[in-house]
């Protein structure tokens, strides 16, 4: 559906995306992540052909984004961050001017904007003017707007910053819903977010990709380290380190906290082997208190925090 | 071309939405109707010569008022985004808003109709010279507006856009008037460059193609400009 190739975009000197090839299927809910300033909105923008890329290429479908943007721009929706409507307008106005554009339907326009208004929740805000609305309204008649002519491609930045909870989970089951048909691209710096409605997560980070798969497969792809978490009392970080690091299967032990009565630390072990066994017998042979002991394997925010953190 | 009807349309529209509109409109009317009839009454001459030799100097500081927000609004809200990533071509974009901003001051010129009117119940009008005016003054009007959506092009900022917009329409319409400070062999060019010059010709009723020309050609540079300082954010 969407072929990047070598995506590259600086302003001046700065390198803001850095050769980005991602190669996106019809029908994929694909998340981008990245802490801020790492280039996803200068990705998305250049996806939909509002910032031109110093190199590289961008095919939709057949068309290539230097060739034909207005083919491109027919099939796509894009709800850009933090949803910059026109302030003086009336919302059932924004969407009738939007779907005239977009070339909807004469026939087909005032239903098109009724099951928009229902299905981003906005019936009862139609006729009040934009600028006046919350963040979270705008943010749905910003949604109401990209998914206008019922685009193929759907392309959001941050879809649920600035809503409530409530309005999240909404906004969601809108994205899971649609997306059973089209292609989404969103990009969030909300892990689990992307955990619950992408098929598929690339993390950039610094203008590069250095992650790219389904959820479960970049869990499993940085699989091989999991930690135990202890805490304990009665116990000194230098004897817990003694005692502990001899055992097989662990690579390291951290501390996380001390204070004067308990001590957190984290063992990093091999996923091969299970060490637990024995950190509770040797944990035994000492009068040390037992407050918390689990172990924990790689989650998607310690795999973003290991993957973006790199080299800093 | 369907995109810049719809762009037109919403622009306008927008116009009168907000109060901005009636201000301008009230002030230009106003100042033209004010200093008209100052001193129609004195010269008791049935004719609008007063008027349209006035109206360059009124329309440079009022038309750049008039297009300041078009562009520079929708590059401060972020809305400019939305609107360029919607099916349209930048080329669509500049005509609508440009067709907006001189509808406008079409509908601004309007009200000012009752101005021949009460002449002609008054005295003797000749209304050549008054269709010539009319027919200037949307020329005119079109040059100004597009050097006005180009200053407007250029800055997120309104005012700004206002003041570049109002320099360049106001050095247009005085440059002939300074030509007595320039050297001489710049005079021809220079006379040719002020739109005074061109307006008041049209405005004696005689539809010269050259002054007709003059107006489309900087009608279609400020728009070329407009394209340009668009695509230089793309």
């Amino acid at each position: 559906m969407i072929q990047v190739e070598n995506l590259t975009k600086y302003f001046h000197d700065l390198c803001a995306v850095d050769q980005i090839s991602i190669d996106i299927q019809k029908g994929e809910i694909l998340g981008l992540l990245g802490p801020n300033g790492a280039g996803k909105t200068t990705t998305l923008r250049m996806l939909t052909g509002f910032l031109q890329p110093t190199a590289g290429s961008i095919h939709v479908k057949d068309f290539s984004i230097d060739e034909h943007p207005l083919e491109i721009k027919k099939i796509l929706g894009y709800l850009p961050e933090s949803a910059p409507l026109y302030h003086d307008m009336l919302v059932f106005d924004y969407l009738n001017y939007v779907a005239d554009i977009r070339q909807v339907d004469k026939d087909h326009k005032a239903a098109r904007i009724r099951e928009m208004g229902d299905l981003c929740g906005i019936d009862n805000v139609m006729h009040q003017p934009i600028g006046e609305l919350s963040k979270g309204y705008k943010q749905r008649v910003g949604l109401a707007h990209a998914m206008m002519n019922d685009p193929e491609i759907l392309i959001l930045d941050e879809p649920t910053s600035g809503l409530d909870p409530n309005q999240i989970v909404e906004i969601r089951q809108i994205i899971r819903q649609i997306g059973k048909e089209k292609t989404i691209i969103l990009s969030t710096h909300i892990l689990s977010e992307a955990e619950a409605t992408c098929d598929r997560i690339v993390i950039i980070n610094r203008g590069k990709i250095v992650a790219d798969g389904s959820t479960e497969s970049l869990k499993l792809s940085a699989g091989n380290k999991k930690y135990v978490q202890l805490c304990l009392q009665k116990a000194d970080f230098k004897s817990v380190d003694a005692v502990l690091s001899p055992i097989e299967g662990i690579t390291g032990i951290q501390r996380i906290e001390e204070s004067e009565n308990d001590l957190e630390v984290r063992i990093d072990c091999r996923s091969s082997i299970d060490p637990r066994a024995e950190i509770y017998q040797k944990i035994k042979q000492t009068d040390w208190v037992v407050l918390d002991f689990h172990q924990e394997s790689q989650t998607l925010e310690t795999i973003f925090r290991e993957l973006t953190l790199e080299g800093k | 071309m369907r995109q810049a009807i719809q762009i037109f349309r919403k622009d306008f529209r927008s116009y009168f939405v907000s109060p901005i509109a009636y201000i301008v409109i009230a002030i230009f009317l106003l100042v033209t109707g004010w200093f008209f009839f100052a001193t129609f009454f004195l010269f008791g001459q049935a004719n609008l010569r007063n008027f349209f030799s006035l109206l360059p100097i009124i329309l440079s500081f009022v038309i750049p008022a008039i297009t300041m927000r078009l562009i520079s609004e929708e590059l401060n809200i972020g809305s400019y985004e939305i609107l360029l990533t919607m099916p349209v071509t930048f080329t669509g974009v500049v005509v609508g808003k440009f067709m907006a901003a001189l509808a406008f001051v079409v509908a601004m010129l309007i009200p000012t109709l009752a101005y021949p009117i009460t002449v002609a119940a008054l005295g003797q009008l000749d209304w050549g010279p008054v269709a010539g005016g009319y027919i200037g003054a949307v020329l005119l009007g079109g040059a100004f507006c597009s050097i006005g959506l180009f200053a407007s092009g250029l800055t997120r900022n309104q005012i700004i856009a206002f003041i570049i917009g109002m320099a360049i329409c106001f050095s247009l319409t005085l440059i002939d008037k300074m030509l007595f400070f320039l050297p001489r062999s710049l005079l021809g060019v220079l006379s040719y460059l002020g739109a005074d010059f061109h307006f008041q010709n049209i405005s004696k009723g005689i539809i010269d193609t050259r002054d007709v020309l003059y107006f489309l050609s900087v009608s279609f540079l400020g728009l070329y400009g407009t394209y340009l300082a668009l695509r230089e954010k793309h």
